[in-house]
Order: structure tokens, then sequence, then C-alpha cells
């Protein structure tokens, strides 16, 4: 790699090739042929988003394993979590359906979580974990498929749907959806990339650019 | 509209897709890679075109069985009653709940449907290479990315459900097999979008511009 494109950056959405230039503390820089964003300036993110992702995955932890909502039929009881919900649609053979869900709110923000405090927590403290690239490149393809703030309108429509049929008794995990759903949302504006990929610019990991 | 400056694959440049490094791949190295994050590198994303109609003409055949068909079907004590989609909506909006009802009138029905057109839209004037308001293509394409996630909006509510009212003899939900079909469409979908290289819409200006 030639040193002179070092400081190049080309469009992800139209490929224009520009120079990056030095931005003011939480500034944005947008392409000027189709206006997509290229990069941020984010003044101590790292530590920032560790502290929500840190939070997040409490709040997570706790979203998953208490009951999200009740309901009551004359007189009968039932409640469910969110493992719950996936394992009865498996039994109700809707395998699909079920790891979908599965996938899209367990699996995908779970390993989001840890990886994130993976990276986050040695970098805070000034040292680069090892394998940064391959987790950046897993992250940068699964975030897609993180969909905590569609389930969480999931949830809303369902109340909706049960107050005719059943009186309703919220779960802790209800509040705690809206919490993990507000943090995630928090962690993606805050997370830059960029800044932990420039620390592996400063100082180069063995295993990775071997 | 004329673009003057060179886009970074026509000098040679490549950037990467997972880190945003730009470097010049040597074609005698064989296959490149990034140089810093060791991802496979393509100057556009490799048969885009082809892929993404293929995922698109599947969610459209899809898309029959994901409206026809009932994604939920409801028992209890004096009625039973299978739901679409569509006959879920109406439901709702019988029942006065308007806003939710609206909700997921856009998510489950319109989002899905304007993607698979935006899609289709974008892929045809691309191969078409036309020149025809590329900004405003562009933006189409930032949109689809946007909301495509939240057509999954009924599979969770009818997850939630299906779990939730099983409380023998009185009430009983169970997912329909729509709600299969229209899990695929929005996972098609999401991959096409995915496939499609937004580069593409702004390549055929250049050559014009070149030429
Ligand atoms: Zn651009
Ligand atoms: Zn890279």
């Amino acid at each position: 790699m030639s040193t002179n494109t070092k400081s190049l950056i080309a469009c992800r959405e139209c490929d224009l090739l520009l120079r990056e230039i030095p931005l003011l503390p939480g500034g944005v820089a947008c392409c000027c042929c189709c206006g997509a964003a290229l990069y941020r300036n984010t003044p101590g993110s790292l530590v920032r988003t560790l502290a929500l992702t840190l939070a997040a995955a409490i709040l997570f932890i706790v979203a998953n394993v208490y009951p999200i909502l009740g309901i009551e039929i004359q007189g009968v009881r039932n409640a469910t979590n969110l493992g719950g919900a996936v394992y009865s649609l498996w039994n109700q053979e809707m395998r699909m359906i079920s790891s979908l869900v599965c996938v899209t709110t367990i699996l995908v923000p779970a390993i989001e979580l840890a990886m994130m405090i993976y990276l986050l927590l040695p970098l805070s403290m000034r040292r680069v974990p090892p394998g940064v690239a391959l987790i950046l490149r897993i992250l940068h393809s699964i975030k897609p498929w993180g969909m905590v703030e569609v389930f969480m309108l999931g949830i809303l429509v369902a109340l909706v749907k049960l107050a005719d049929l059943s009186s309703l008794i919220p779960g802790v995990a209800l509040w705690s959806f809206g919490g993990v759903t507000l943090l995630l949302a928090a962690v993606a504006a805050s997370f830059n990339p960029r800044d932990v990929w420039g620390c592996l610019d400063r100082e180069p990991d063995p295993k990775v650019s071997a | 509209m004329m673009r003057v400056t060179p886009s970074a694959a026509g000098l040679g440049l490549c950037s990467c897709r997972a880190c945003g490094l730009v470097s010049r791949p040597d074609p005698a190295v064989g296959p490149a890679r990034c140089p810093r994050c060791r991802s496979p590198l393509h100057f556009r994303k490799p048969n885009s075109v082809g892929h993404c109609w293929a995922l698109l003409v599947a969610a459209y055949i899809l898309y029959l069985p994901a409206n026809l068909l009932p994604i939920m079907e409801t028992g209890t004590l004096f009625a039973s009653r299978k739901d679409t989609i569509l006959s879920g909506v109406v439901h709702l909006w019988e029942t006065g709940s308007w806003g939710i009802a609206a909700i997921v009138f856009i998510a489950s029905i319109l989002v899905p449907l304007f993607k698979m057109i935006a899609l289709t839209l974008l892929l045809i004037s691309v191969q078409r290479r036309s020149t025809w308001w590329p900004m405003q293509r562009a933006r189409l394409y930032r949109l689809v990315d946007l909301v495509g996630r939240w057509s999954m909006l009924d599979i969770y509510v009818v997850t939630l459900l299906a779990a939730l009212v099983q409380i023998r003899s009185l009430a009983t939900v169970r997912a329909g097999t729509g709600a299969i079909a229209f899990g695929a469409v929005v996972v098609l979908t999401m991959f096409a979008a995915m496939k499609f290289d937004p580069r593409l819409i702004w390549d055929p200006l250049l050559k014009e511009s070149e030429s």
C-alpha cells in the first residue's frame, strides 16, 4: 500500500474519491456528490459508548430473564419471556419463524453487545485486544439483523390486540426492553468504528497484519 | 447532472466495505484483500444486479402466499377466526385501534411493497445505465435500507400472541403458514437491498462526462 492513499476516502454510496479533512468535534463530513455521511468526529466516544453498552447489556439480560407480559382470562394466567415465546413457537412446528425471532431479537443483539464490550473495555484502557479487525467485520455484517426496536413496537401492538381479549399483567421485561431499545439507539449513535480502526493503525496488531 | 471528479474505481483504487480503507489492489497477487482488515476487496459488489434480481423475484413470488394465507389462527370459546395480514389490520381498525391499525398497515403491507417496487426501479435504471435523477434514486435506496427492517413487526406480534394466548379451552392463538411466507419475504428483501450496490447508480454519469 502506498502511503499517499492513507488520507484518501471513497464515498460508500457513489465511490467519489475524496481527501480526508479534519473536522470540528461533533462534526460530520458529507459527500459533496450524493450527500451520504462519510465520517464523524466524536471525541471521547469510546468511553461513552462503553458505559452505554454495559448498561444496555445489563438491561438486556433482565429483559430476557423476566416475563414480558402476562394475561389473565377468567382466572387462568399465562406469562412468557422472550425465550419462552421462541420455544413455544418452536413446539408449534413454526421452526423457521421461531429461529428468525431468536436470531434477530436474542442472538444478534447478545453477540453485538458481547463483542462491543470485548472491544471497548481494553481499548478504553489503551490496550488493543486480539482480533479487533475480525470483530469489527463481524459487527459490521450482523448489524442489520439486530431488531430490538422493531420487537419493542411488536410488544406494543400485541398489548393493544390482547387488551380486548383478556386483562394484562405487564412484566419487568416490558420496561427493560424499552430501556434496551433506547440504550442501543444511543450506542449506535455514539459508536464510531473509525476511532477503533484508527487505534489499529497506530498500534499494529501482529495477529491482524500477519 | 454531471460528475467531473473521478470515482475511486476509475483511478484503480478500491475502498473496503468493512473498514473504509482505500487501497490499490494488485491484480498480480491474486484475489485482492484489504491490507487493514483482510476483507475481500471488490470495485463493485460482485454480480450485484443478478443476485439482487434473483432475491427480488423470489420475494415477489412469496408475497402472494404471505398475503393470502392466514398468519394467525385465533380460537376462543365462542368463535375461531383465521386472520391474514390485511384482515388483521381491518379487525384492528373496526375495533377502534386506528393508530395501531395504521402502523401495522404501513409496516406489513406498504413497506414490503414499496421496497420491492423501489428495488425493481433501481435495478432497471442501473441495467439501462440511466443517468436519470441520480440523487433521487440514491435517496430512494437509502430509504429502502432504512425502512425494510420494520416489516418484521407482524412476525413479532404473532410470536408474542401465540406464546401468550395458550389457555386451553378458553383461548388459543397459533401462527399460520402465511407467517412463514411473510418472514421469508422480509428476509429476502433485506438480502436484496444489501446485495444492491448504490455506486452503480452513479457510474453511468461518470462515463458520460469522460466521453
Ligand atoms: Zn457520495
Ligand atoms: Zn478493510
